[in-house]
């Protein structure tokens, strides 16, 4: 008999029973909830007279809505009326069920997929959900995780489990070493480069290979993020020694005599030598280049050398109005270079890209510098008010706002403007989010996707720049 | 989610095809946190002369008198009948949640759009599909009779009009079980809570640190 894959592995750990009409019901071990796609979740519980089924299950925190300006007022000092009923009804739903949620002021509180991780409350072999399509990011520790929508939370909350049917095994291998200066950003939009945001539709990805080994927590993590980004709903990378030394000593994390035990059970999180996949995509790490998106798609994305397309030497008719019709959206033309693309506002932050390593990659980008005088916005928005506090610690946040950043508070921000946070109409953004789509960051804004070093330079040039021909300053860790 | 069972009630026409679900719920109500509370909104561009808005209350608003909701003659309607096509548009679960809280537990019509017509079933409404002939049939007879009631039987799978003329309709197996005993899909998951409690102790077992790391809060006591 064939091995077994690593995603095989965990569904068949977490398969409480195969029904008869082909669907299986599955153990759900942690459900991250947020404002956004959790009330109707609640109200339904409460209409059916139903309790959560496992309230230790469940971890809470405002993200999408809460302002990153000054929040000393608390939740009533949220502008916008339905932001602030969404954020005030989550803090109800969590008192009234005894969910514990780190709320706006808490330290703790952040971007969902930062705060899972960074409190052990994701750990290796879990099964995680949460009403966000990036949960995928949880994949990166061996998990299987993935979004899902308000009435599948109701059913988690209320049964913990979910009705699911099982996915295709793909790997997607980066073999070698990459070049200094690459991170795990340009490996996965290299990736989605290749494959198309629908190369993983139906299945769930693993990410292996010496370039993914060789990256840190928080860049299997940015890899993971963005797998939904090429049409997967899961992604997933092996356990191995760097999982475990993070995971080590977080809050939530397995203890004292657990310890062992949880290590001992984790070493059997990757797919067997044997393993058959339904797909296996190969990619040379050291074949790529710092990577910048120049359309409204995340597989319309470059090296930081390319030139941008001519739609008249694309077949495809489809493919052909895309790139007309990106073209004619970002103001850009053919024959241009990345280079060349002009930067009004910079936004380092996300579930993608808001970690405390992706801060100091900016800093030493950015440090005893000044951001390009065409740049109208420049923000720098923490994941999580830990990291905040740490970054503050190792003062980074003075090195971002001598260079002219603003350095704000936690949460989703600019990445998808359901805060006030938002890219003006027309303008050119570098952002270190994972969507580029038509008016995400704000109606009518424009948004290149890149990693948070490669943002950095472009704030200090005003326009894209080899982020290997930049001069970095090192920082000392606190 | 409530049984269905048996359902007698006054009927409400609706003589238009392709009702979408922004006639149903228009976009506005949809900011609400809430799966209750869409009743009053209910096909609300129809049945108001001025625009809603979320959060307002519906008091006092002026009213379209020619619009079968603001009628005396079908107040208390729980069926609902109209043409092809009914809960066209988007997927969104508020159509059924704005029938359902205004007190339809039934609409009749020649056709459904997919999404909106397994919506219906997750929320306790059915929905019944019949022949454009008889749905004219019956169009003529509510419309004539002041009054007018339908009998649903839907073990039996019938609807019966005052005169006692019966009509068949279809219903996937799977859903009228859970219709007829207020399953919704949590609640069929639930019929497995055994097997789920079986797996969640191996699970502890051979898992401990998956349980109990996080701590409940302390409910505030009400
Ligand atoms: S940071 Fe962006 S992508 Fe991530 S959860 Fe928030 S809105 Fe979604």
């Amino acid at each position: 008999m064939a091995g077994k894959t690593l995603y095989d592995k965990l569904w068949d750990a977490h398969l409480v029973k195969e029904r008869e009409d082909g669907s299986s019901i599955i153990y759900i071990d942690r459900q991250l909830l947020h404002e956004v796609t959790s009330p109707q979740a609640f109200e339904g519980l409460r209409l059916a007279g139903r309790q959560p089924w496992r309230l230790d299950a469940n971890l809470a925190t405002p993200d999408h809505n809460v302002q990153t300006t000054d929040r000393t007022g608390g939740v009533a000092s949220i502008a916008d009326k339905v932001s602030r009923i969404q954020v005030s009804t989550l803090d109800d739903n969590c008192d009234d069920f005894g969910v514990l949620e780190f709320k706006m002021n808490d330290p703790r509180q952040g971007i969902v997929h930062v705060v899972g991780p960074e409190q052990g409350a994701t750990l290796p072999g879990m099964t995680v959900v949460c009403g966000d399509s990036h949960t995928s990011t949880h994949g990166a520790f061996g998990a299987l995780a993935h979004g899902i929508g308000t009435s599948e939370v109701e059913h988690v909350l209320a049964t913990q489990t979910l009705i699911q049917k099982k996915m295709k095994n793909m790997l997607v291998r980066v073999n070698g070493t990459v070049k200094q200066g690459i991170t795990g950003k340009d490996i996965v939009l290299a990736i989605i480069g290749k494959m198309g945001t629908a190369g993983g539709t139906g299945c769930a990805i693993e990410f292996g290979g010496e370039a993914i080994q060789a990256l840190s927590m928080e860049g299997r993590m940015t890899v993971c993020n963005m797998a939904i980004e090429a049409g997967a709903r899961a992604g997933m990378i092996a356990v191995d020694q760097t999982t475990i030394d993070y995971v080590k000593g977080r809050p939530f994390a397995p203890k004292a005599e657990q310890w062992n035990a949880a290590v001992d059970n984790w070493s059997d999180l990757h797919s067997d030598a044997d393993a058959i996949f339904d797909s296996v995509i190969e990619i040379d790490g050291a074949a790529i280049l710092p990577q910048v998106t120049w359309g409204t798609s995340p597989e319309m994305v470059l090296p930081v050398n390319g030139i941008l397309p001519d739609p008249a030497d694309e077949t495809d008719a489809v493919k052909k109005e895309g790139i007309e019709r990106a073209l004619a959206y970002m103001d850009l033309k053919s024959g241009m270079s990345i280079k060349d693309i002009q930067i009004d506002s910079v936004f380092i932050g996300s579930c993608t890209n808001s970690r405390i390593e992706d801060l100091r990659a900016a800093a030493q980008v950015v440090k005893g510098k000044a951001i390009a005088a065409r740049i109208s916005q420049a923000l720098i928005v923490p994941g999580s008010g830990l990291i905040k506090l740490q970054a503050e610690k190792e003062g980074l946040d003075k090195i971002f706002t001598d260079a002219g950043f603003e350095w704000r508070e936690p949460g989703c921000s600019m990445c998808l403007a359901m805060n006030a946070d938002k890219l003006e109409q027309g303008k050119h953004c570098a952002a270190t989010s994972n969507r580029n789509f038509e008016s995400r960051q704000g109606f009518g804004g424009r948004t290149h996707l890149v990693s948070p070093a490669m943002a950095a330079a472009a704030a200090l040039a005003g326009h894209f720049v080899d982020i290997r021909d930049v001069e970095l300053t090192k920082i000392d860790q606190a | 989610m409530r049984k269905f069972n048996e359902l007698t009630g006054i009927v409400t026409p609706i003589d238009r095809a392709n009702i979408d679900t922004d006639m149903i719920i228009p976009k506005q109500f949809l900011k609400s946190i809430k799966r209750t509370g869409f009743g009053q909104n209910l096909f609300d561009e129809l049945r108001y002369l001025d625009e809603g808005e979320a959060d307002q209350s519906c008091e006092g608003r002026p009213l379209n008198t020619d619009f079968e909701l603001n009628q005396a003659r079908y107040a208390g309607s729980n069926i609902l009948i109209s043409r092809q096509n009914f809960g066209c548009g988007s997927s969104r679960e508020h159509a059924p949640w704005a029938l359902e809280d205004y007190g339809f537990r039934c609409v009749i019509a020649s056709s459904f759009a997919d999404i909106f017509f397994n919506n219906c079933f997750k929320n306790g409404l059915l929905p019944i599909v019949l022949s454009e002939d008889t749905i004219e049939q019956l169009f003529q007879e509510v419309f004539a009779n002041e009054g007018y009631q339908l009998e649903i039987d839907l073990a039996a799978q019938t609807v019966t009009t005052p005169s006692k003329q019966s009509f068949s309709f279809e219903v996937d197996k799977f859903r009228k079980h859970c219709l007829l005993n207020g399953l919704d899909e949590i609640g069929v998951t639930l019929e497995d809570a055994d097997a789920i409690e079986t797996y969640e102790e191996k699970r502890r077992a051979q898992a401990p640190w998956l349980f109990d790391a996080i701590p409940a809060v302390q409910k505030p006591s009400v």
